[in-house]
């Protein structure tokens, strides 16, 4: 097996933590007695629509939401049980959603069963995407819905697909655990989104301190005769932002304002493409999701697989509870998840990691003046100059922020991340790009 | 509600390096003390008031402007005590105390604070406050004691090796073919420690790799020499940088171009004044005296007043050599490395729109 090299420097090297939750496998956390499940779970759009009332009694899986318009997913229930109210619930990212409370009870239609496996080798492209729409698949990190992201155009060509096992960010191990565990189903995986998107080459893309995954999946498309390249990629952050990723792979970059479509490529994380596997081979919706605890103030950091809709209160007595209060609780990585004030918001399907962080984790400190030592500069990815668009938009100049590249920032928070000044970098071009394109994109 | 813990909660990223502006400024101004304790050390008590004046005055001034400037006291950040320490360590051991007090305010309330305080001055305040205090009093600013150890009946004060220098070759041709044989020759003190070292040195290690060290270099490395309170003693300031390279506090880039371009020159055109060839130029003399050590490793590196992106750090540096060098071997005054500092603080906004990072993506506007 032939590996290719690409360590060019993206970011910054991060203090990662993965050692915390690298050697856990992945457990089933308990199924919750009662779990929240929001029917906000995709990137935009509305929330999909409640098919469900307070007494209703639901099956394991069943659908519960129908996305209501083009850009919406399905939501299907995590649990059997019945519904005992609709309610407002914050989403990890400060969103509100309805949900939909469902308490535990019944029979499970796939837990503890044994599944045969669907023969979707048989069908059109057509009927994969339907059947990756029916089971609400959406990007396991971005909520991008898949079935859009794999709708092509009539007039573009996928040059080349991108399985991204990067999972750069610190702490989070899960994807790393199920490489190792379920390497042939993500292969699998891979083949139906190779089978949808008939793209020229594949390309597995593997962090290089993973050598265990990218021997695993090697394995697995060797004796699948799945004919993908593998790549070993620096451990930078954020190496597995797509534009960041096709970078390093091809050299070319995605224009300006424009997506990876626009350089032929489709990138996909390997969570994404388990979730396609389930969802097209075992005809399993989303109701699960495996996810990293971790942080220094939990007793029993790990791996697991949980239903989605479940409260964090009930991932805190799964791993132990707290030896420490935490000072924080983040939803996703640390670099660009959320912190949260509410122990009762639920895992969502784009939930990586659950992190519950001490202040010498943190490492906040006061805020001071600007000191123009230039290490959000050398720190961000795209290329912009973090410091200067910070001021700019300080002092009202949105259009010519917006001129040196404003709208190119991923707020993947590596400036803010290395600014010795602790100055909110990511908040502040955050709200630059919200009010210059309410302006119109040059003010 | 009181008294119970509660969670933090803000933007990404939820984590953070671990350096903060507190923490830069209070390691740059611990990594300095052992060199300004040295100074004390050998020039005596005198050296302590004039450390503490500057010190004080800095601080004073830094309470003062803050508050009038609406920003609340700033004490804090640690950049004003560092300003301070770096003002009183550019002094003359004894210079009369309103010197370094007129530095310290000029450097804080005038080059600091009329701009807006930390961050926004464009020009390094110690230095400023240095030079500022040059020109105000020449004649107290170029009057050096000597180390105690250096002291005899006949001599108290006198000029630093390259004040020395710059006399002995404006007044007359000479038939030396060093910096360092021209000191010898003229009678430059030299203490006991130098010529024990030297000989230890030579006979133990350099002999065997069939070089020998001239007497009067260790003087200037360990700081045996009359200047200014915290610039004598290389050994010391080269400790501190690294320990603030391995804290990766500052950067490398601007030491590492400065010295470059610098000791090339020096290298190629130094012997030139002394009769010599090309290529006789004595870099360890230069490098070693003239307060380059402080200069480069914790003046020319001050973040707020360099250039942001690597390039421009490296540029800069380069730039900053060039001129120490020009100052210093053609200029009237002796020293150089505070005049080319604050020559290269001007050039910064140039620097940067030329050395701004390349934009991913841009110049492929897509088609709508």
């Amino acid at each position: 097996m032939s590996v290719r090299q690409s360590f060019s420097r993206v970011g910054i090297l991060p203090r990662d933590l993965k050692d915390l939750t690298r050697g856990q496998a992945l457990w089933n956390a308990s199924v919750p007695v009662v779990s929240v499940v929001p029917l906000l779970q995709h990137r935009e759009g509305d929330p999909a629509a409640c098919l469900v009332a307070p007494g209703d009694v639901v099956r394991e899986g069943m659908i519960i939401g129908r996305a209501a318009g083009p850009e919406g997913a399905h939501v299907h229930s995590p649990v059997p049980g019945t519904v005992r109210e609709l309610r407002e619930v914050f989403l990890p990212d400060g969103r509100r959603s309805p949900a939909v409370v469902i308490e535990l009870g019944g029979e499970f239609d796939r837990l503890g069963k044994s599944v045969r496996k669907y023969p979707w080798e048989n069908h059109s492209q057509k009927d994969l995407l339907g059947i990756i729409a029916d089971k609400g698949v959406v990007g396991m990190e971005s909520a991008v819905p898949t079935h859009l992201k794999y709708t092509i155009p009539k007039n573009r060509r996928v040059d080349l697909f991108i399985l991204n096992c990067s999972e750069c960010e610190p702490y989070l191990t899960a994807n790393h655990r199920l490489m190792l565990e379920k390497a042939p189903q993500i292969v699998e995986g891979a083949r139906i989104v190779a089978k949808i998107l008939d793209p020229r080459r594949i390309l597995i893309a593997v962090d290089k301190s993973r050598k265990d995954a990218l021997d695993a999946l090697g394995q697995a498309a060797k004796a699948a005769e799945f004919g993908a390249e593998i790549a070993m990629v620096g451990s930078w952050f954020p190496q597995g932002d797509e534009k960041q990723m096709i970078r390093t792979l091809t050299g070319l970059e995605v224009p300006s304002g424009g997506e990876a479509l626009d350089v032929g490529a489709v990138v996909s994380n390997v969570g994404t493409v388990f979730a396609v596997y389930e969802a097209v081979a075992l005809l399993k919706p989303v109701i699960e999701k495996a996810l990293t605890v971790a942080g220094g103030a939990i007793r029993n950091p790990g791996n697991l697989k949980v239903r989605i809709g479940t409260p964090l209160t009930d991932l805190v007595e799964e791993c132990g509870g707290f030896v420490e209060m935490p000072e924080k609780i983040v939803i996703g990585g640390p670099m660009t998840g959320s912190a949260i004030f509410d122990l009762s918001t639920p895992v969502t399907k784009n939930t990586t990691g659950v992190l519950f962080l001490t202040s010498r984790e943190i490492r906040n400190s006061r805020r001071t003046n600007c000191l123009r030592c230039g290490r959000c500069v050398e720190a961000c990815p795209m290329g912009l100059d973090p410091t200067n668009l910070f001021k700019l938009i300080d002092h009202g100049a949105y259009g010519e922020a917006f001129g040196q590249g404003l709208k190119d920032c991923r707020e993947c928070g590596c400036c803010a991340y290395v600014c010795p000044a602790r100055i909110p970098l990511v908040q502040g071009l955050r709200v630059g790009k919200a009010v210059s394109l309410e302006r119109g994109g040059a003010a | 509600m009181s008294g119970r813990k509660l969670l933090t909660v803000g933007g990404s990223p939820q984590i953070h390096e671990e350096g903060s502006t507190i923490s830069i400024m209070w390691t740059v101004s611990a990594c300095l003390l052992p060199a300004a304790v040295w100074g004390v050390g050998i020039f005596g008590p005198g050296a302590a008031a004039v450390l503490l004046t500057a010190l004080a005055t800095a601080l004073a001034a830094e309470a003062a402007f803050s508050l009038a400037a609406g920003a609340g006291l700033t004490l804090w950040d640690g950049s004003a005590f560092l300003t301070g320490l770096l003002v009183g360590m550019n002094m003359p051991p004894a210079a009369p105390l309103y010197i370094p007090a007129a530095a310290s305010l000029f450097a804080v309330g005038v080059v600091k604070w009329t701009f807006g305080g930390l961050g926004r001055n464009w020009m390094n305040p110690a230095l400023a406050g240095r030079v500022f205090v040059f020109f105000s009093w020449p004649r107290q600013m170029t009057l050096f004691s000597f180390p105690s150890i250096l002291r005899g009946a006949d001599r108290v004060s006198g000029a630093t090796p390259l004040g020395f220098l710059k006399t002995g070759l404006l007044e007359a041709a000479t038939t030396a073919g060093t910096p360092m044989e021209y000191l010898s020759q003229n009678g430059f003190p030299r203490s006991l420690t130098d010529s024990a070292v030297t000989d230890w040195l030579n006979s133990r290690i350099l002999e065997r790799i069939g070089i020998s060290l001239p007497q009067g270099y260790v003087d200037i490395f360990l700081g045996f020499i009359p200047g200014s309170i915290g610039e004598v003693s290389a050994l010391l300031l080269l400790a501190g940088t690294v320990a603030l390279l391995a804290r990766r506090v500052i950067d490398p880039e601007i030491p590492a171009s400065y010295f470059g371009a610098f000791a090339l020159l020096v290298w190629v055109f130094g012997g030139l004044p002394f009769g010599g060839e090309y290529f006789t130029g004595d870099i360890l003399f230069h490098l070693f005296t003239g307060g380059l050590m402080l200069g480069v490793f914790y003046m020319a590196t001050d973040t707020v007043t360099s250039p942001l992106t690597r390039r421009g750090r490296i540029l800069y540096g380069a730039g900053a050599g060039c001129l120490t060098f020009l100052f210093r071997v053609y200029g009237s005054y002796p020293e150089g490395v505070s005049f080319a500092i604050i020559m290269m603080n001007i050039f910064v906004p140039l620097i940067n729109q030329f050395t701004g990072p390349v934009r991913y993506g841009a110049g492929k506007e897509t088609a709508p």
